[in-house]
């Protein structure tokens, strides 16, 4: 057994998890928007690269940059079409909406790519790797490059909340939406933007997500848990917090797989209950958003 | 010249209906009070003003123009800011950030972040304090530094004096006459009426929804306010 591996494999692995969860973390802040749907985007964004790849023959790499503005744009459609009508109401309407949204990606996806799983082929690059402490640590480069762009991420969001005009706005929104009307704030673009970056951020990830291992239409579901157990270990609406979790269960799996490579899920699911048990609030958890 | 008319409205929360056939004028320049006890309905009618209760009938014309169906941050564009009742600051905000946000309209006028620390010195040493860590005097004035902010032609001052010590609310009071040199109109809604009355030009007293009774505070007996107020005894 190798400890020390497992757990740089786990906080490469966590880097993901964060960005998968960055845009429940924002959502859920700015607006109190639980969307159920969020992990069918992330497979919708992969399916969607993929195609672009296909077709073009280009790079996975390049498709990022088709998928991210398009995923902008679908984030601000859906909040004008869906989700305006269901923030700030009896939460059932959202859980409603979100998880009837996350049916119909499903299916739209089953019907146009059938049942068979698809990868996004980055070539040599997903095999090349860095060997440290005597061949004891493997690191690959495409898992630390996905982290590297993961803190990137959380940084730059980071300061666009804590130090932009529209940040603050955020923040007020989140603290409280009618007061922040009545300042003069636009609520309602402003939910639409924090919607653009929930989707964009996971749509990266799915990408990301597509690069290192296979992928199917009925995927979604599963990389929600991860996605809200990050959220959960590291406390609702603390981004930072929302990295931590995101390492706290990409290293709680890594070592489950090393006692046992059927635990890997299960040591996972564990740590995320004990938290809750322990420390409800996450471990960063305060009510804001920062 | 009318600065705000409301004629004849009716408003409510869904099926309830909180004001009945409410009108009231408002002069450029001038302050006005609205009493009444509690839940007579005076801050719905601030509410309404502002754009965050929906109006069922009547009209509210402001400088002029209909704004019933403008959206609440498209009325404070036009000059229409609310110090809510309860203080209501951005609690996770620092001092500084919620005064940023008052200025989110970027309205033009003579209030800034300098005029509102030199109005408030209190703020002035506590910037960079996180607002929910302020005392209530502190954050009332943060309240309405934050809507000065937004430099209003109109500012609805909901409640201002609940939960404050009488020493604060005399210091807040003492501060509105330089508000209103600066050419902003007031409504004050308290249910404490001395400290309204002497404040103010005219007043209204709500009971129940409806205007009880209206006049210069010069001609209001003690007698009929407090039969307007609580709705008891015979209007001489």
């Amino acid at each position: 057994m190798n400890w020390f591996n497992a757990i740089i494999q786990g906080v490469l692995v966590g880097g993901l998890y964060a960005m998968y969860a960055t845009g429940l973390s924002v959502s859920f802040g700015v607006m109190r928007l639980v969307n159920l749907a969020h992990g069918d985007l992330a497979v919708g964004s992969a399916f969607i690269a993929s195609t672009f790849c296909l077709a073009t023959g280009l790079s996975p790499f390049l498709a990022i940059f088709v998928v991210l503005p398009l995923s902008a744009l679908v984030g601000i459609g859906l909040q004008v079409a869906v989700f305006n009508r269901v923030v700030g109401v009896d939460p059932s309407y959202q859980i409603v909406a979100t998880f009837g949204l996350s049916i119909a990606i499903q299916n739209v996806l089953l019907q146009q790519y059938a049942a068979n799983p698809r990868a996004l082929n980055i070539g040599e690059f997903g095999n090349q790797s860095l060997k440290l402490v005597g061949d004891d640590v493997v690191i690959g480069l495409f898992p630390l490059s996905r982290f590297v762009v993961a803190v990137l991420v959380l940084v730059l969001l980071s300061l666009f909340i804590g130090r932009t005009r529209i940040g603050r706005a955020f923040r007020a929104t989140s603290d409280d939406p009618d007061i922040a009307r009545l300042m003069g704030v636009n609520i309602r673009s402003i939910y639409a933007v924090a919607f653009a970056i929930a989707v964009t951020t996971v749509a990266l990830a799915g990408i990301f997500n597509g690069m290192q291992t296979q992928f199917s239409a009925a995927d979604g579901p599963a990389l929600l848990i991860y996605a809200f157990e990050s959220v959960i270990i590291g406390g609702l609406g603390s981004l930072w917090g929302t990295l931590c979790g995101g390492i706290i269960l990409g290293i709680s799996q890594t070592i489950g797989a090393e006692i046992d490579p059927g635990w890997k899920q299960l040591i996972g699911h564990l740590v995320f209950l004990i938290v809750l048990l322990v420390r409800p609030m996450g471990i960063f958890g305060k009510d804001e958003l920062r | 010249m009318s600065l705000l008319e409301v004629r004849n409205i009716s408003a409510g929360y869904g099926q309830f209906q909180a004001l009945f056939d409410i009108s009231l004028n408002l002069n450029e320049g001038a302050a006005i009070a609205v009493i009444g006890a509690n839940g007579a309905g005076k801050s719905t009618l601030l509410k309404s003003i502002a754009g965050v209760v929906d109006v069922i009938f009547g009209e509210i014309i402001f400088d002029g123009e209909s704004i019933v169906n403008l959206q609440p941050h498209e009325r404070l564009n036009r000059g229409i800011a609310l110090v809510p009742e309860g203080r209501r600051i951005f609690r996770s905000l620092t001092v500084d950030e919620n005064l940023s946000i008052g200025a989110y309209s970027r309205r033009q006028g003579v209030w800034n972040r300098e005029l509102v620390y030199e109005v408030f010195p209190m703020l002035a040493k506590l910037t960079d304090r996180r607002a929910d860590k302020l005392s209530g005097g502190e954050q009332q004035a943060l309240a309405i530094g934050r809507a000065l902010m937004s430099n209003p032609r109109l500012l609805l001052l909901d409640e201002v004096s609940l939960g404050l010590a009488p020493i604060v609310v005399k210091k807040l009071y003492e501060i509105l006459p330089r508000i209103r040199a600066t050419g902003c109109s007031l409504i004050y809604v308290e249910q404490d009426t001395n400290q309204a009355l002497s404040a103010s030009e005219y007043a209204y007293c709500l009971l129940e929804g409806q205007v009880s009774l209206e006049g210069k505070p010069s001609d209001l007996s003690r007698e009929q306010i407090a039969s307007a107020y609580f709705g008891i005894g015979v209007n001489k």
